[in-house]
């Protein structure tokens, strides 16, 4: 289990450039496997356009409580990137006029962001659907300041959605690090007592489950049935809907998966997998991400690839709906990891 | 050629015996896939007896593949070993069941 991220560890695979050049390289360059763009020329959904916006998702810094073997941002307690309260008022100007009936904020723990709750508090007034918070879980107990979060979240209606490996204690600390098991349920339960995830209540709250290994999710139905059971016989905890979320091959996933040597099987299976209706509802043709500085992307794995949106509209500062719906979307090989068997996105399968 | 008798790559490479005999592999693969789909029986207490039958026969192509499919359903390492026992106490069941047919044998021959 890795203490510290890709970053502060000077790993090469830290540069995006590295990482891109993996992904065209090898099995990719030598004709074993299609690119993503050769794939999607065969069902004439190349090149692959954005359909209605529907989710702007903000990523307010990759600092994190916790490091992750998996992790796609590289985040952790080193990284410094963190938005700006200027950046944030740019983006409250967005989010009063967006299309988009989801605002989706994640991180990095964006609780973590010393401005988060002035932010939440701001965005919420402009009246968006779906409020969606992505929690890590262990922060609500990681320090004091953070116990009454549950509490935050249901004054202003917040979607909680947090990520729940396993419902056993082994696969859980092997994948974001020892005790995380223990202090998720506790963090879960006190999402319960306030009213979250418990049948028939407004306050939604959903799991995200990403295999801890170089294998793909099983069906999202039967994991979250069991996640259900399991969750509910052995600690009393409720929750919505478990969205399965796909490993995709980039930063610290990239990095397991070289050095446990299973980069080429794992691709492999991805490919095999490829789903075209998958394609169809891939979530970079329906979602806007913003980094913690402002520029924007396809989506959150374009963001951590430094792809930056192929428009003349690059920064929120600059943002302009129509001009953003006008574009060709940046596609690579991680892009198979969405269009995988039921597909992935952050709101879990999409075929 | 291989150096040795298996590699693990060629698993990949399962769905290329129909290059050679292409309506005996379609069939079989119809077939296979078929029988691993959600039944009387759900895809996860198949993919564990594939787990278990993988192991009996020795198949090393089989156990990746069927571990592989476990974790991908949620099944836990204990569920995998135990799959495994009920493989193994039947093949040592087999072999011990056997004894009767020596001790009749033995039986017939005795004086």
């Amino acid at each position: 289990m890795a203490t510290k991220s890709l970053k502060a560890r000077n790993n090469d695979i830290a540069k995006t450039s590295k990482q891109l050049e993996i992904l065209s390289n090898g099995i990719f360059s030598d004709g074993e496997l299609p690119t993503f763009a050769n794939k999607i020329k065969e069902t004439n959904q190349f090149p692959l356009r954005p359909k209605k916006l529907e989710i702007l998702q903000i990523n307010l810094g990759y600092i994190c409580n916790q490091v992750c073997e998996h992790c796609h941002v590289d985040a952790g307690p080193d990284r410094k990137e963190i938005m700006s309260v200027k950046t944030m008022k740019q983006c409250l100007e967005v989010i009063k006029k967006t299309e988009a009936h989801t605002l989706d904020l994640t991180g990095g723990a964006p609780e973590m962001n010393p401005n988060f709750r002035w932010f939440v508090e701001e965005a919420s007034k402009a009246g968006i659907k779906d409020f969606i918070v992505r929690s890590n879980l262990t922060i609500i107990r990681a320090n004091k300041k953070y116990y009454d979060l549950p509490k935050f979240f249901k004054k202003y209606n917040i979607h909680v959605v947090s990520s729940m490996p396993h419902w056993t204690r082994g696969k859980t600390d092997k994948q974001r690090g020892n005790g995380v098991f223990d202090t998720s349920i506790k963090a879960l339960q006190e999402l319960n007592n306030v009213g979250y995830g418990v049948p028939g209540s407004s306050l939604q709250l959903d799991l995200v489950y990403n295999p801890s290994g170089a294998f793909l999710p099983g069906d999202q139905k039967g994991l979250e049935n069991d996640f259900k059971k399991a969750l509910k016989e052995d600690f009393n905890i409720d929750f919505h809907h478990l969205f399965a979320i796909t490993n995709l091959p980039i930063s610290r996933f990239l990095e397991y998966l070289i050095a446990s040597e299973n980069y080429e099987d794992y691709m492999v299976a991805l490919v095999d997998a490829y789903n075209p209706s998958a394609v169809e509802n891939v979530m970079c043709t329906n979602t806007i991400s913003v980094s913690w500085d402002g520029y924007l992307y396809d989506c959150d794995f374009n963001q951590m690839l430094n792809l930056k949106v192929a428009s003349n509209v690059k920064h929120i500062a600059d943002y302009n709906e129509a001009i953003l719906e006008d574009r060709t979307i940046i596609i690579n090989q991680h892009c198979y990891g969405c269009t995988a068997g039921a597909g992935s996105s952050c709101q879990g399968t999409v075929a | 050629m291989s150096k040795t008798y298996y590699d693990a790559a060629d698993l990949r490479k399962f769905g290329k015996i129909t290059e050679w005999s292409e309506e005996l592999g379609a069939k079989f693969f119809d077939y296979y896939g078929k029988v691993f789909e959600e039944g009387a029986l759900t895809a996860r207490e198949k993919s564990l007896i594939a787990l278990a039958v993988a192991h009996t026969e020795q198949c090393p192509y089989c156990i990746d593949a069927y571990t592989k499919d476990s974790l991908q359903r949620g099944i836990t390492k204990p569920e995998m070993m135990e799959a495994i026992h009920v493989g193994a106490a039947i093949k040592s069941g087999a072999t011990l069941v056997h004894g009767v047919q020596m001790m009749n044998k033995v039986n017939k021959l005795e004086m």
